[in-house]
């Protein structure tokens, strides 16, 4: 096989990994929007603060030490000891509930029967604080991030792959954590699509995010099913979170991961879970073939706008998105 | 209190059965605002039971009193014999009120048969887990349930747009998809808040058909606001009339008709 057919499939099937990783970020956005109705603009800050809040509890670290040892003159950093992952990542679950449950405490039960754009601004309120919120709790420096998930290439796919080109040709490079974020990402969808269409609970968000006086008449409550939607966002977020900090560390730069999910959304469509994985990998994708074949005609570089243009095409030509909703009015 | 006990014989030959629910000296204020002062009425099992009025009378309040989406300041409402603690409104479904809105809220972006099945939430009790993989006591459960609302949608003639999504019906229809999954909750109590709002004669004679239907078929208690006095007139049992949040009326239709303080609020009173 010639090796520059070799070494697009490789470009190929990078571009699908990377794609996967942002689709898990898109889902968060997704899921609450198709909840609540409302853009959760706070989604990437919230993937941070799961995952800082993940290294912290496996690192036994003492939250809000700063404040703490400013107040009270004392030198306190580490409880000193080390939590395994599995029970640090459910007691960070737990952290995301009880986030949940404020949220839905401090700011949606206030804001019932508002105007979308209201509860939008106050997500964008929300991550600033939260934002704050991470570095007060658990610091500003980076961190590493290690669940115990295989990182590095797979010699297994490159062993296999490398007598397919020429002598120029090493094999596959196909990074372990990509693939695991792979199988991780397909059980959510799965997880997710079942929830919100075959169980009662799925049923009853999607009635709040329609109505919120209606979903009251048929004996919703809505104070459980936003704490609901924001405990499933936040799981969300941590699973994000999780690939992504394990992938560049976790750091404050976590949170503009968020806006890479907007391309996927306009192509996906802000409604649809499948939705929002096939944008994902077609924005993983193309970002990575046109950088392969058209990027050193234009000087390299298109992986940072590529994603945007091609968002700002489907705005012109397709405002739903590949899978969104079509957008019926009757006047 | 033995009137509480008994019930009564319409024109038309229905036992009318005891008290479901009744309403005892509800006064609701908004801030200087007095939209519902000192009213009593009962509703009995198995009546057409109207409140009408003016505009501006109070009714709605009175209905979102009734539902709990309003607490009102002084009084109390007893349900089956005993006053109702304060109460959300989702809880006030979950005991099984139904209600309809004036300016309708259904779930526009979901099909009518999904609308319809949201009123059989409360009825679904099977875990989460069994839910999600369709298995056991879940399946039966979501079987039983959708028997309930397909047979509702046939009762209300809508089996053509059941996979319609909601955002483009038209008005009529959506009325009757709200009254749907209404019944869908087989409720005790089903308040309407004027179903023939907007409606053209032919629309109002089929709404008119079917809530008469309902009660004959399921026995269903209902409590309905209506502008129109003609409608209510042929449709219910017993008539509350209200204006300026007060209570002027209260019988048969035959009685409320020939009552001079109703004659005065819907005609007006003459100067000389």
């Amino acid at each position: 096989m010639p090796d520059q057919f070799l070494f697009a499939t490789e470009v190929f099937i990078n571009g699908l990994m990377a794609g996967v990783l942002y689709a898990l970020v898109a889902l968060g956005f997704v899921l609450i929007y198709k909840a609540s109705g409302i853009f959760n603009y706070a989604q990437g800050v919230m993937a941070l603060f799961a995952a800082m809040t993940l290294v912290g509890i496996m690192n036994g670290q003492v939250p809000f030490s700063h404040i703490i040892n400013a107040v009270f003159g004392t030198e306190i950093h580490h409880f000193g000891w080390h939590v395994p992952a599995f029970l640090a990542i459910i007691l960070t679950v737990g952290v995301m509930v009880g986030f949940a449950w404020l949220v839905q405490r401090l700011v949606m039960r206030h804001l019932v029967g508002q105007e979308p754009i209201i509860l939008f601004m106050a997500t964008i309120g929300l991550a600033y604080f939260l934002e704050g919120v991470s570095d007060l709790m658990w610091g500003s420096e980076i961190k590493k991030l290690d669940v115990g998930l295989p990182q590095g290439g797979s010699f297994w796919i490159e062993d296999m792959t490398a007598g397919l080109g020429s002598d120029n040709f090493y094999g596959f490079f196909i990074d372990n954590l990509d693939m695991v974020a792979t199988v991780v990402a397909a059980l959510l969808v799965v997880g997710l699509v079942l929830f919100s269409q075959y169980t009662k609970q799925g049923r009853a968000m999607r009635a709040v995010a329609d109505d919120h006086q209606a979903a009251l008449s048929v004996g919703i409550s809505l104070n459980f099913i936003w704490v609901l939607v924001w405990s499933v966002a936040g799981f969300v977020a941590l699973v994000a979170g999780i690939m992504w900090g394990t992938k560049s560390g976790v750091q404050f730069s976590l949170s503009l991961i968020a806006l890479k999910a907007l391309p996927v959304l306009m192509l996906g469509g802000f409604t649809s879970i499948p939705g929002a994985i096939v944008g994902g990998l077609i924005i993983g994708v193309g970002e990575k073939m046109f950088e392969f074949w058209i990027g050193p005609l234009v000087g390299g570089a298109t992986e940072n706008w590529f994603a945007y243009v091609l968002a700002l095409l489907f705005l012109v030509f397709r405002p739903q998105g590949l899978f969104g909703e079509k957008i019926i009015e009757r006047v | 209190m033995k009137d509480m006990q008994d019930g009564y014989t319409t024109a038309d030959g229905r036992k009318i059965g005891g008290v479901v629910m009744e309403m005892k000296n509800i006064t609701l204020r908004f801030g200087g605002v007095v939209a519902i002062k000192d009213i009593s009425f009962d509703i009995r099992e198995g009546e057409i039971r109207a409140i009408i009025g003016p505009n501006g009378a109070g009714k709605s309040s009175m209905l979102n009193v009734i539902s709990g989406f309003y607490v009102p300041q002084e009084g109390e409402v007893w349900f089956h014999g005993e006053p109702r603690p304060q109460m959300r409104p989702y809880e006030v479904a979950q005991q099984g009120i139904a209600r309809t809105f004036q300016n309708i809220a259904l779930f526009e972006g979901m099909s009518v048969l999904d609308n319809v099945m949201t009123g059989r939430l409360s009825y679904m009790k099977s875990g989460l887990f069994s839910q999600a993989l369709w298995k056991g006591k879940a399946e039966a459960e979501e079987v039983a349930n959708r028997e309930v609302a397909e047979k509702i949608i046939d009762f209300l003639e809508i089996q053509h747009i059941r996979k319609t999504p909601v955002a483009r019906l038209p008005y009529g229809l959506k009325k009757r998809v709200e009254l749907a999954r209404a019944l869908a909750a087989e409720p005790k109590l089903l308040l309407l808040d004027e179903p023939m709002a907007g409606m053209n004669v032919e629309e109002k004679e089929d709404m008119s058909r079917f809530i008469l239907d309902v009660n004959d078929e399921f026995g269903t208690t209902i409590a309905l606001i209506e502008h129109d006095m003609g409608v209510v007139m042929d449709l219910s049992d017993r008539v509350v009339v209200m204006d300026y949040g007060k209570k002027i009326g209260d019988g048969t239709p035959d009685e409320v008709r020939n009552n001079q303080a109703v004659i005065d609020a819907y005609l007006g009173v003459s100067s000389d």
